[in-house]
């Protein structure tokens, strides 16, 4: 059986007196598009810079593409590529000669260079701009060009740490399309940092839920959502308190009820028959609904059942993620 | 925008490049770098030519009536090494600190030491491109090399040297603290180098207080060195020969202070590149 792609054991990492990774184990197949779900300050860009070899973990250990991180870095940076949360480059390089020296520092000949530059030419798809100046780029340019650079060397695992924060939604198409051409294709591993619930959902194989540190969820994204209903209702409404929630999940056919900021979201097997029993004993409780809706359960859902808090929520409370 | 699929048909394997290879990717970018940086180049060149003009027009006469020194040729290794001091990629490495590229760079099999020699490498080509111009400022205005064409190839050399050691400083600086301020500021290392010591009259002609500090000063002996390759002379034919103690002590000068600013630039590269 083909060995992991990587593994973590007890990984974390701490900044002073806090803990911005505490104590992770992951485990993701060769092949696999592995998302990592979480606000900001959640620790998801720290534990992509132990695993690329930038930072060291505090305890615990991680191991790509079969080395130790902390004791075989220069092995495993010959596997990985990485794009970072920043889009990190040279504005006063060329597009085009930032990918050459790129693949001239992971050792290949000129033959492989130019069969290279031109593959991941198609992919960034800039056209002429490739032998501009990179500080004349737009955002989503510099995003694409970022990815190219991360893929020049052909590696067997990507890390790709928030690859569509700020683009526009097309742009967002394209990379969410690459990367699955690139997984699809080739095989490549593919550890995905987001914030975004429906790039997790849309992308991943699997998703790991990431608080505060801390790994609170894993599984695939079906899955997951299963693990908290089949339905939800979510309730906007306001005079409610404990007794409320207490009433709505007393109702028959609700599965659970969480109690949010001006909400409660009510799991329920069937959603459709709850709907109306649902909305009598909020009457009941006197309280005002403004809003009362039916979905089927998102990550965001699976995030406030193992946190207590939506991602936004979470997001907005909480600081960066220091940087070493 | 189009969407795309890339054709990822060719499989390659990552390796290291090797030493010479990382330095020269990394040596051929800062190169590059310098024609689309002007605003860094520019004030080296035209400082140094009008700092030399001005000296000479003011001082020459004085200086000579005092010590019988042709000033002109005096003062052209002064004019020299302020344009080649301090001179340097190191506010391009605090951007590429800042902007993420320098991490870029670390997760690549690159080895640690090409990061800051590949630099040091496009410095030396630039300081030693630097000192031509007011080279031949000084010979326009009648300064001859009593050593010929093979004591202004030393000359250059000195002076490439020189700025080469001291650009240590300003890497270490931005190494360790990764802030353009800070290695804006250490320009100011700059003056006590280049005026505490014999830049506008012989050693003996100074006060005693500065006298003392000069001879402690490397600078002091990299210009006595570079003035024996001129005819500074009032008299001629008392520098027509190469003065190899006086050259020797200048070369000690560099290399002793060259241990000293590249120890400090190498421990701040290896806290920058350790992974803490």
């Amino acid at each position: 059986m083909e060995s992991p792609a990587v593994v973590t054991e007890g990984i974390a990492r701490r900044f002073g007196d806090y803990w911005a990774v505490d104590g992770v184990d992951l485990e993701i197949p060769a092949g696999e598009i592995y998302g990592f779900l979480g606000p900001n300050g959640a620790g998801k860009s720290t534990l992509v810079r132990m695993l690329c070899t930038l930072i060291q973990p505090t305890k615990g250990r991680g191991i790509v593409a079969g080395y130790d991180v902390a004791a075989s870095p220069e092995h495993v940076r010959l596997h990985i590529g990485v794009a970072l949360q920043d889009a990190a480059l040279d504005d006063r390089q060329t597009g085009r000669e930032l990918l050459d020296l790129q693949a001239r520092l992971y050792g290949l000949h000129r033959a492989e260079r130019l069969g290279r530059l031109s593959q991941v030419l198609q992919l960034v798809d800039i056209g002429d701009a490739i032998d501009r100046r990179i500080g004349t780029y737009s955002g989503g340019m510099k995003r694409r060009l970022d990815l190219a650079a991360a893929l020049i060397h052909d590696p067997d695992i990507l890390f790709l740490d928030e690859p569509t924060t700020g683009l526009d939604p097309v742009s967002r198409v394209t990379v969410w399309n690459e990367v699955r051409n690139l997984n699809d294709q080739l095989g490549t591993t593919i550890f995905l940092t987001t914030q975004y619930l429906e790039e997790a959902d849309e992308l991943a194989d699997r998703v790991g839920i990431i608080a505060r540190g801390r790994l609170v969820a894993e599984g695939p994204p079906a899955e997951l959502k299963r693990s908290v209903g089949e339905d939800v209702i979510v309730a906007q409404l306001s005079g409610a308190d404990d007794a409320t929630a207490a009433a709505v999940a007393a109702v028959p056919g609700v599965d659970k009820v969480v109690a949010g900021r001006g909400e409660l979201v009510i799991h329920a097997g069937d959603g459709a028959a709850a709907m109306s029993p649902v909305a009598l004993a909020l009457h009941h409780c006197g309280a005002t609904v403004t809003s009362l809706i039916l979905r089927t359960p998102t990550l965001d859902d699976v995030f406030l059942q193992y946190t207590g808090a939506h991602l936004q929520e979470d997001t907005a409370t909480t600081d960066e993620e220091p940087r070493p | 925008m189009t969407t795309t699929t890339a054709d990822h048909g060719l499989r390659v394997h990552a390796r290291p490049a090797g030493f010479v290879t990382d330095l020269l990717s990394v040596a051929g970018r800062a190169v590059r770098q310098i024609p689309r940086d002007p605003e860094s180049v520019i004030p080296a060149v035209i400082v140094p030519a009008i700092f030399y003009i001005m000296n000479v027009g003011a001082l020459s006469g004085v200086t000579h009536a005092a010590t019988g020194i042709i000033f002109k040729g005096f003062e052209l290794p002064v004019s020299v090494i302020f344009a080649v001091t301090g001179v340097s990629r190191a506010s391009s490495l605090v951007l590429d600190i800042q902007n993420g590229y320098f991490d870029r760079l670390t997760i690549t099999p690159i080895r640690r030491l090409p990061l800051l020699l590949g630099l040091m490498m496009a410095d030396l080509a630039l300081v030693m491109l630097l000192a031509v111009p007011v080279i031949i400022l000084g010979l326009s205005i009648g300064v001859r090399f009593d050593t010929g064409v093979p004591g202004m190839v030393v000359f250059v050399v000195i002076s490439g040297l020189w700025g080469l050691v001291f650009t240590g400083l300003p890497y270490s600086i931005a190494l360790k603290t990764g802030n353009p301020s800070a290695v804006n500021s250490s320009f100011i290392l700059f003056f006590p180098f280049v005026f505490l010591t014999s830049a506008f009259a012989p050693l003996p002609a100074l006060a005693g207080w500065m006298q003392a500090i000069a001879r402690y000063n490397p600078m002091t002996y990299v210009l006595a060195a570079l003035r024996s390759l001129i005819g500074v002379q009032a008299v001629p034919g008392q520098a027509e020969h190469w003065h190899w103690a006086v050259l020797g002590l200048g070369a000690l000068a560099i290399v002793g202070f060259g241990v000293f600013s590249m120890t400090l630039a190498l421990l701040a590269l290896r806290g920058r590149v350790h992974r803490r």
